[in-house]
């Protein structure tokens, strides 16, 4: 009786319920769940009795011990850092070449951001079409300049780099956006100040841009790293992890494992997917201490 | 009454929790059991034809034998490499459908898992069926299901583009005539043959006529024979009788290949023939030959009718009832006619032919043909059909040769099914 909660306590916990039922429905839920196949051993059978027996880390020893996983690690690393580098490259570049507000800077903006709003499917599909050896644009214009064709999809030296370029492709819009708006977050009065003490286009990029854009560049990034990593449709849909899986990540890898077969191993896909929000978690955590050294 | 709206309540949540949990189209049939008790009763039917409405000649059919039954039919369609997996959560919260039609090599996955039950169960009658296509849906001595029609995988060709290279294709009946063909056919200035090498279980899918046809067997990978199968592919690749391209073609891609009229050749399977008179060029269709002659045994495809385990036993009746209406006699003519597959009954194949000729080479690769999980390999199959469409692409992507690929894909497949 002593411990009675007030009405205003009361009412504070109803206004918290919406959030936390959504929060454990929607997040927590399905993340224990995940950890908890990836803990036992499912067959098809136990999966639908609900009695798979706990088989403590034995689905990641069997992950790590598959002869697909030092690859499958290659790839996702190769792919994400690759992606990234080119993606922030190309976006910023493109960021400071459009806040000089040309005309027509706004339209051809809104044309780089077509990649982006296009459903994935779509954008996909039509890099299977550009890049087929028998019958696409691309092969077809580097035969004009006389190169050999190249098996962009279906040679096992070239089909990782393939689904890299249209990942690129498909990521340069998102960080144009946000370092966009990071550059016209920086005053033009520093600008000002700097041309007044001499300095040349080079040191007000590196010494002013560069340095003011540190923030938003470091979320661009991981924002970005999150993306890249999970990363499953365009693979799947332009060389399904193959040929041979020279393309595969350990996203479609996780994919291949759970679904992709007619009798599914659900623990080690599992294992694969947690290994995957692990790396992102880790770099989060990274993020979040950089930030918070940064704040005094 | 507060407690039983409680109760209503806590239900509901319930359900809602399941659906977000599971499938956004998880039924609630269970919901609905006390209501429609009055009623005739709701019986569910799960199928893998999304590409067929309410309107459609195959709904119709399943709710006319809804009404010879005395109940009311829910059909849903579902994509089918999706429908696996529903079936299984489905049968996990115990509101599985009360017929299901299912792709013929998942059989032996669902029944693995308990899923359905056994013409012993369900007396459902099979002595009709082919066995050959009964085969896939056969494990451990039981019989789960009923084929509702089969299809399979043979060779179309380009008329006009045989006719340019001088190639008679009643020639084609082994592998070195083949081959021969499609030297003369690339000498005219055609294009060879294209297929589906993809790495899924498409891919071997379509290897495995080739597989079979030289002799080789799932249970050996690295034998002689089937390196010849692998080896055949690959050498067509460097010669350039087959494009490239065929390593990520799926079927349809591989299709749309040989719609282009370059090609003289092309595996494809029955379910192209709608597509083969649009394509405007003449056509023919000849049995994938084996290494020696003679038609190579290509694997069935198609579905099975199945009734998945319930817990009220006396539902199978009528479900027994609805399944016998779509697969016997003259309704299979039906079915298989709206459905474009061959007939899985020796009597309803002479019909189908008797009303079509064309079908002739199909109900005769029909006939030769192999259930993918038949030989008692049952859950084996998918964990040896995976390093088979592996090793396929390794030696057609020149990653590995094909004696080393087949070698390392049978050490895959023998410690997968240890």
């Amino acid at each position: 009786m002593r411990v009675r909660l007030g009405s205003g306590q009361w009412a504070a916990w109803a206004f918290l319920a919406p959030v936390v039922v959504y929060l454990v429905v929607f997040y927590a839920y399905p993340l224990y769940r995940n950890v908890e196949l990836s803990l036992r051993n499912y067959t098809v059978r136990s999966f639908v009795r609900g009695d798979a027996p706990f088989a403590g880390f034995d689905n990641y020893l069997k992950v790590f011990d598959d002869p697909a996983f030092g690859p499958a690690l290659w790839h996702t690393v190769v792919f994400t850092v690759v992606s990234l580098v080119f993606q922030f490259t190309i976006g910023l570049a493109l960021a400071l070449f459009f806040v000089r507000n040309f005309p027509l800077s706004a339209t051809l903006r809104a044309l780089f951001l077509v990649p982006w709003l296009l459903p994935l499917i779509v954008s996909a599909s039509t890099w299977t079409w550009l890049l087929n050896s028998e019958s696409g644009v691309v092969n077809a214009a580097l035969g004009v300049v006389g190169l050999g064709p190249v098996n962009w999809l279906t040679s096992p030296d070239w089909s990782l780099w393939s689904v890299t370029i249209a990942n690129i492709w498909i990521g340069v819009p998102f960080n144009l956006v946000v370092l966009y708006s990071g550059l016209q977050a920086i005053p033009a009065s520093v600008y000002e100040a700097a041309a007044l003490d001499g300095a040349n286009r080079r040191q007000r990029f590196w010494r002013i841009t560069f340095p003011l854009l540190r923030p938003v560049s470091a979320i661009t990034l991981l924002l970005g790293l999150v993306y890249t990593l999970k990363v499953f449709d365009i693979i799947w849909i332009m060389t399904r992890g193959g040929p041979s899986g020279s393309s595969t990540t350990f996203a479609t890898w996780s994919y291949r494992l759970g679904f992709g077969n007619l009798v599914p191993s659900f623990g080690p896909g599992a294992a694969v997917g947690n290994l995957l929000i692990v790396a992102a978690l880790v770099f989060g955590l990274v993020y979040v201490r950089t930030l918070h050294r940064r704040v005094p | 009454m507060r407690s039983s709206a409680s109760g209503r309540i806590a239900t509901g949540l319930g359900l809602a929790l399941l659906a977000a949990c599971s499938t956004p189209s998880a039924p609630s049939a269970v919901e609905e059991a006390p209501a429609s008790a009055a009623a005739p009763s709701a019986y569910t039917i799960w199928d893998p034809y999304p590409q067929y409405d309410g309107s459609s000649e195959w709904v119709r059919l399943l709710e006319a034998c809804g009404t010879q039954a005395g109940v009311t039919v829910e059909r849903t369609g579902y994509d089918t490499s999706d429908l696996t997996n529903k079936v299984l959560l489905a049968a996990q919260q115990g509101n599985a459908p009360d017929v299901l039609i299912v792709d013929n090599p998942v059989v032996s996955t669902l029944a693995e898992a308990g899923v359905l039950t056994t013409t012993a169960e369900n007396k459902l009658d099979v002595s009709a069926v082919s066995p050959n296509l009964l085969g896939a849906g056969q494990s451990g001595g039981e019989t789960f299901g009923v084929p509702i029609g089969a299809n399979t995988l043979a060779l179309y060709y380009n008329k006009d583009v045989l006719d340019k290279a001088g190639v008679d294709p009643a020639s084609v009946t082994d592998w070195a005539a083949l081959t021969a063909a499609l030297e003369k056919v690339t000498k005219s200035g055609g294009k060879g043959i294209t297929f589906s090498a993809i790495g899924t279980e498409e891919g071997s899918f379509q290897f495995l006529p080739w597989f079979w046809g030289s002799g080789a067997n799932l249970t050996k990978l690295d034998s002689p024979e089937g390196v010849a199968a692998v080896t055949l592919w690959t050498d067509w690749l460097k010669k350039g009788y087959a494009p490239n391209s065929v390593i990520n073609n799926t079927q349809t891609t591989s299709w749309q290949e040989f719609a282009t009229g370059e090609y003289a050749f092309a595996e494809n399977g029955t379910w192209q023939l709608a597509n083969a008179e649009k394509a405007g060029f003449p056509y023919g269709v000849i049995p994938i030959p084996a290494k020696a002659g003679g038609p190579a045994p290509a694997p069935t495809g198609g579905e099975f009718v199945s009734i998945p385990v319930q817990q009220d036993t006396g539902r199978y009746a009528a479900s027994q009832q609805l399944v016998a209406c779509l697969t016997n006699g003259e309704n299979s003519l039906k079915t298989t006619t709206t459905l474009s597959y061959i007939a899985p009954t020796d009597s309803v194949q002479q019909q189908q032919v008797a009303a079509d000729a064309k079908l002739g080479v199909w109900v005769e690769a029909v006939k030769v043909a192999k259930g993918r999980t038949g030989d008692d390999l049952g859950t084996k199959y998918p964990k040896i059909s995976e390093p088979i469409w592996g090793a396929v692409q390794a030696a057609l992507s020149s990653s590995k040769p094909p004696q080393e690929a087949m070698t390392e894909a049978q050490t895959a497949a023998a410690s997968a099914t240890q």
